[in-house]
Order: C-alpha cells, then structure tokens, then sequence
C-alpha cells in the first residue's frame, strides 16, 4: 500500500490562518487575500485544471481540520440544492456582484468623492468597527479602502465556511465557494472539445 | 461451472461532482484524480472500496458499488450493487 507523505502544501492552512489573524492587526495585510483570486484563476486557465483546489488551497484544509481533527463537523450530507447548479452560479453572480460593489467604493475613495470608512463588513450587512488595524496616513485611502472591503469578504466566506462545516461536511464550503464554482466553469469551457 | 469474481469500488456522480479534491487527499491508495478540473475519477484497479472518500466528499456524490461476475459459460453476467 502507498502511504501518503504529508507535501509542503499540505500545511498552507497556516497561512490562511495567518492571514485571518494578520488582518486582525493591520488591515493592509488583506491584499494579501488576493493571492487567493488569482492564484487557482490562472492555474485553471493555463494548466486547465483545478490544481488550487486539489492541492494547495490552505482554506479547504483548514475547513478539513477543523471538521475532522477537532471534530467540529457533524458530518451530515449536504443539502442537495446548494449543490445544484443555480445555487452554486447564483452565488457566485451575488460574489462578483458585491466583488464590483466593494470596488466602485475603493474608486470613490481613490477619487476622493468619499472618505475612507474604517469597518469590516460581515455578511455584507453587519458592520463592525476596525479602525485600531489602520493607523493613519501610511498609504493613499483608496489602498486601506479596497483593503477593508477585501478583509471583509474574506472574513464573511470564512464565517459561512465554518457554518456549513459544522452543519455538514468539513469542506462543504468547497461546494459553494466561488473560486472553486469559477475554476470548474473555466476548466468545463477550456476543454470543452 | 460458475466462477465468481467480486469487486468493490468507489463511485463518482461525475454530474454533481465539485471537483473539489478532498477525496484525492483522503484516498490511501491514491486511486482518485480530478484529471481535468470537471470531475474526479477512480481507478479501479486501485480502489479497494474503503470507503474513506465517500465520508469525506462535501458534494455526498460518492457511493460504493459492489460488481459481481458470474461466469455462466462462455459468458459473464455482471452485476452492480450499492452498498454504502
Ligand atoms: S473550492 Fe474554494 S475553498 Fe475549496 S479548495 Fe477550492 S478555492 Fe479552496
Ligand atoms: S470529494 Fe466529492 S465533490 Fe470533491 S472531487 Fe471528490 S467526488 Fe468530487
Ligand atoms: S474507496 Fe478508498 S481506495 Fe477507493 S477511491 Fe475511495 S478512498 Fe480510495
């Protein structure tokens, strides 16, 4: 029998972890999330798979850990709409959508038409103070804006993540997320002959 | 004279399937990839039908199937069973 040798990648959950944690002290560390965008998007356009996912997505092993080491998940089956198809790219439209909202709020703090607003946004509706993770004048506003609103879908995906985890399946977040929906979409165009 | 031939084997809903991977992490025996980004797919010469891929895949869109081949004769009759 083989025995699988724990890789490199398969301790990246630390950085998500990390990058939680560091957004927590300074907010310009959520650039860093970006990574996480581009990263699986240019894998599945070049190599024409979902190696991001598969391999070296730290959030999908942290959701993994979480559910099966410290057992947190119950470890029900999902429920089958939120596998369906509508499900899945209607949530993923919702993304882009407020991915394009949370932009054009970074462009108005770039052009200055409004200040900047120091909170994280959860669920896209709960705002909570985080000025102390920003101080001052270091950076343009617009650079800290997109930083909030970034750190805030971040943190709203990792929330819904640990949700579903716990209702269901350790990485039922991989179901839903809207990398992964993305990545597969590009992947069924790429190879569609 | 019958000669019996079992194999028991993971299943994949290729239509449902994320291609998520936590199967391909799980899988002791490294019997399954995700080869295009679609959809995971076992090989079935590897597969032993632990099972172990089944409980982790967040879609539930895993089942392990139970194939028997009768050999009545010349020809084989084969018949697939869900077990889990
Ligand atoms: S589906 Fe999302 S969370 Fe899951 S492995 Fe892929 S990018 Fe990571
Ligand atoms: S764990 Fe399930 S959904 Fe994910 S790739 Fe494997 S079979 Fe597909
Ligand atoms: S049933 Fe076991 S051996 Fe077969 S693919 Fe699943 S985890 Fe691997």
């Amino acid at each position: 029998m083989k025995s699988k040798q724990k890789k490199w990648y398969d301790y990246l959950w630390i950085m998500s972890l990390l990058y939680l944690l560091l957004g927590f002290f300074n907010i310009l560390f959520a650039w860093l999330g970006l990574i996480c965008f581009v990263v699986p998007l240019l894998i599945s356009i070049w190599k024409g798979n979902k190696g991001y996912c598969n391999h070296y997505c730290g959030r999908g092993q942290l959701f993994a850990l979480l559910g099966n080491k410290l057992k947190l998940s119950r470890q029900r089956n999902i429920p089958a709409f939120l596998r369906s198809n509508w499900f899945r790219y209607g949530f993923l439209t919702f993304f882009l959508i407020m991915f394009g909202n949370m932009l054009f709020s970074t462009y108005l703090v770039f052009s200055e038409l409004r200040s900047l607003n120091e909170v994280v946004t959860l669920m896209w509706t709960i705002k909570l103070p985080w000025n102390w993770a920003y101080q001052g004048t270091r950076v343009i506003p617009g650079v800290a804006q997109f930083a909030f609103g970034f750190y805030s879908l971040m943190l709203t995906s990792t929330l819904l993540g640990m949700v579903t985890m716990v209702l269901f399946r350790p990485r039922s977040w991989c179901v839903y997320c809207p990398m992964g929906t993305m990545t597969q979409a590009v992947c069924k165009i790429k190879h569609k002959n | 004279m019958s000669i019996q031939k079992r194999k028991r084997y993971a299943s994949i809903d290729k239509k449902e399937c994320v291609a998520c991977g936590s199967c391909i992490k799980i899988c002791p025996l490294a019997a399954i990839t995700v080869p295009k980004g679609i959809h995971a797919e076992v090989n079935r010469n590897q597969c032993i039908g632990c099972g172990k891929c089944l409980k982790s895949c967040p879609a539930s869109v895993i089942e392990i199937v139970d194939e028997v081949m009768h050999k009545e004769d010349i020809s084989y009759e084969k018949q697939t069973k869900k077990v889990v």
